[in-house]
């Protein structure tokens, strides 16, 4: 095991993207994500690579459809209304079937909001971000560790499925400090026979494109992208489950809001209430099946998240409604506490799942 | 089993997330486990400035300490604001150059140490941080001249090496004071 390092989670995220090869960034400041960007304009040189700062956001996922387009890892990174900004863009990469790594460290919204942390993106995220029918795989990381790791896994999984990944992390994953190892491993990228790379006169041209004007092979196209993201949902979702082994009170969150609600946990634990939690590391594919194992066993679950409740629609999906589902949440950049997160729990162990 | 919650608060400019960089690369060399996390609104140099750090024997859970056993206060907007804060039974660091008032709580055991004059008087210039982390290491029975050696030698970069001396004599100094 390498010496480990104390990183932002921000430039964790930087340093990961280097490890995977990536040597192409673009992207324009906004807080709380610019030291990735930062980051990048100090390394990139140094490697060979390209750091350029757009003009915009929508200049800087344009350019990351060109690159990608070329068969080269890429990725751009911004915070909530910057990724809106990104949204045309987010689009054509699922239409022109371009793999990608887009970077989203979330704050308060609507609008411009606020600077302090947020995770009210879900639904933009785990719905695509911008129009038509596509999914981008969207992972959750709870730790700076997990920064730097799910950063190399989104390059991998965009490549072998030509998607776009999000990493969907918020200001808090992106400031806070943790001990980092960054001996990480890395699938190279696969060849891309279909990336436009020039000719050479050896072969037909490769074309990129998110146009198809005759409707039967839209609708084709739309068919078998989805084909596609059944094997994804299928084969690439990731959860993590905390004490649900005989769990009553199944405690559901991502990224920060799982952080404080694993000290929730442990706390009602210490109180004789049998608490657990599932951590979705993919959003988008959701990981069904622990919830719908748990909805058979649990007495009700509770969703915490820095929103007014939009994970929670996927968990009461997931659990197709057995089971209560109660929110506990905070919004607008603020963050809920362990104790209230306790004091749901509680809430919930005497309801005993009558609402 | 352990874990201590800092939380160090100042103005813009007197070293408190390097004071706080500073505990997390202890924590980290001594094996613990560790999270830092920045107070990061729109603040200026002479704004306020804060941050969390666990130093733990498992697993950091959230890394945002709103009740700290820990407070370091280098200005008295900090003391104000965190006081009522901390864990009963915790301990206030306060720089009693820049705070003139007393703690009122009396559940808290507090350090009244004059950093700022100190480092001042010592020829220490800006370092009034370092000089109360002395005080704190020495407290909590943390103050070992190797550790504070290694965990420097992690958080200054290469290019300040030079300030590594006076960074440890700062350290010392706070560590011996006596009020």
């Amino acid at each position: 095991m390498a010496d480990k390092v104390l990183m932002k989670g921000n430039e964790a995220i930087a340093e990961a993207a280097i490890i995977a090869g990536c040597r192409h960034y673009f992207g324009y400041p906004i807080t709380p994500q610019t030291e990735i960007a930062a980051y990048m304009a100090k390394k990139m040189p140094k490697i060979g690579g390209v750091f350029l700062q757009a003009e915009s956001e929508i200049a800087a996922i344009n350019m990351v459809y060109g690159v990608a387009s070329a068969g080269k890892r890429v990725m751009t990174s911004s915070s909530s209304p910057g990724v809106s900004l990104k949204g045309e863009g987010l689009s054509y990469l699922a239409g022109a079937d371009l793999p990608s790594l887009i970077v989203n460290v979330q704050r308060g919204g609507p609008g411009l909001g606020g600077i302090q942390p947020s995770q009210s993106d879900y639904f933009q995220a785990t719905r695509g971000g911008g129009h038509g029918d596509y999914h981008m795989i969207v992972l959750a990381p709870a730790s700076v560790q997990e920064m730097a790791e799910l950063t190399i896994k989104g390059f991998e999984l965009a490549d072998t499925y030509r998607m776009t990944s999000m990493i969907l992390a918020d200001g808090t994953m992106g400031q806070m400090m943790e001990p980092v190892a960054l001996d990480l491993k890395v699938n190279p990228a696969p060849e891309k026979p279909w990336a436009t790379t020039g000719t050479k006169l050896q072969r037909e041209h490769n074309i990129i494109n998110s146009l198809s004007l005759i409707p039967e092979e839209l609708e084709k196209f739309n068919f078998d992208r989805y084909e596609r993201y059944k094997i994804v949902e299928e084969k690439e979702t990731m959860y993590e489950e905390y004490m649900m082994e005989d769990a009553d009170i199944c405690v559901t969150a991502f990224g920060i809001a799982a952080r404080v609600s694993k000290n929730a946990v442990d706390e009602a634990r210490k109180r004789g209430i049998k608490a657990g939690m599932i951590r979705p590391i993919t959003l988008w594919p959701f990981p069904v099946a622990p919830f719908a194992k748990a909805a058979d066993k649990v007495k009700e679950f509770i969703s915490v998240e820095l929103s007014m409740g939009q994970m929670i629609e996927d968990v009461k999906l997931a659990t197709s409604c057995k089971r209560p589902v109660t929110l506990c949440n905070r919004a607008g950049g603020m963050i809920p506490d362990p104790e209230q997160v306790l004091r749901a729990i509680e809430a919930a162990a005497k309801n005993g799942g009558v609402r | 089993m352990s874990t201590t919650k800092f939380l160090f608060s100042g103005f813009g400019g007197q070293g408190i997330l390097f004071a706080g960089k500073f505990i997390a690369y202890k924590g980290l060399t001594d094996g613990k486990q560790v999270s830092w996390l920045p107070s990061y609104g729109p603040e200026m140099r002479g704004g306020t400035a804060s941050c969390s750090v666990i130093v733990s024997d498992s697993a950091v859970g959230s890394p945002i300490v709103s009740k700290p056993d820990v407070l370091v206060a280098m200005n008295l907007p900090s003391l104000d604001r965190f006081e009522d804060a901390v864990e009963p039974g915790g301990i206030i660091f306060a720089d009693s150059t820049l705070i003139e008032r007393k703690v009122k709580r009396t559940d808290v055991t507090v350090y009244y140490v004059p950093a700022t004059r100190l480092a001042s008087e010592n020829g220490l210039g800006n370092l009034a941080n370092m000089i109360i982390i002395g005080k704190v290491l020495k407290v909590l029975d943390d103050f070992g001249d190797d550790s504070v050696a290694a965990a420097l030698k992690k958080v200054i970069s290469a290019k300040h090496a030079d300030m590594m001396d006076i960074n440890a004599k700062a350290m010392r100094l706070g560590a011996e004071y006596q009020e």
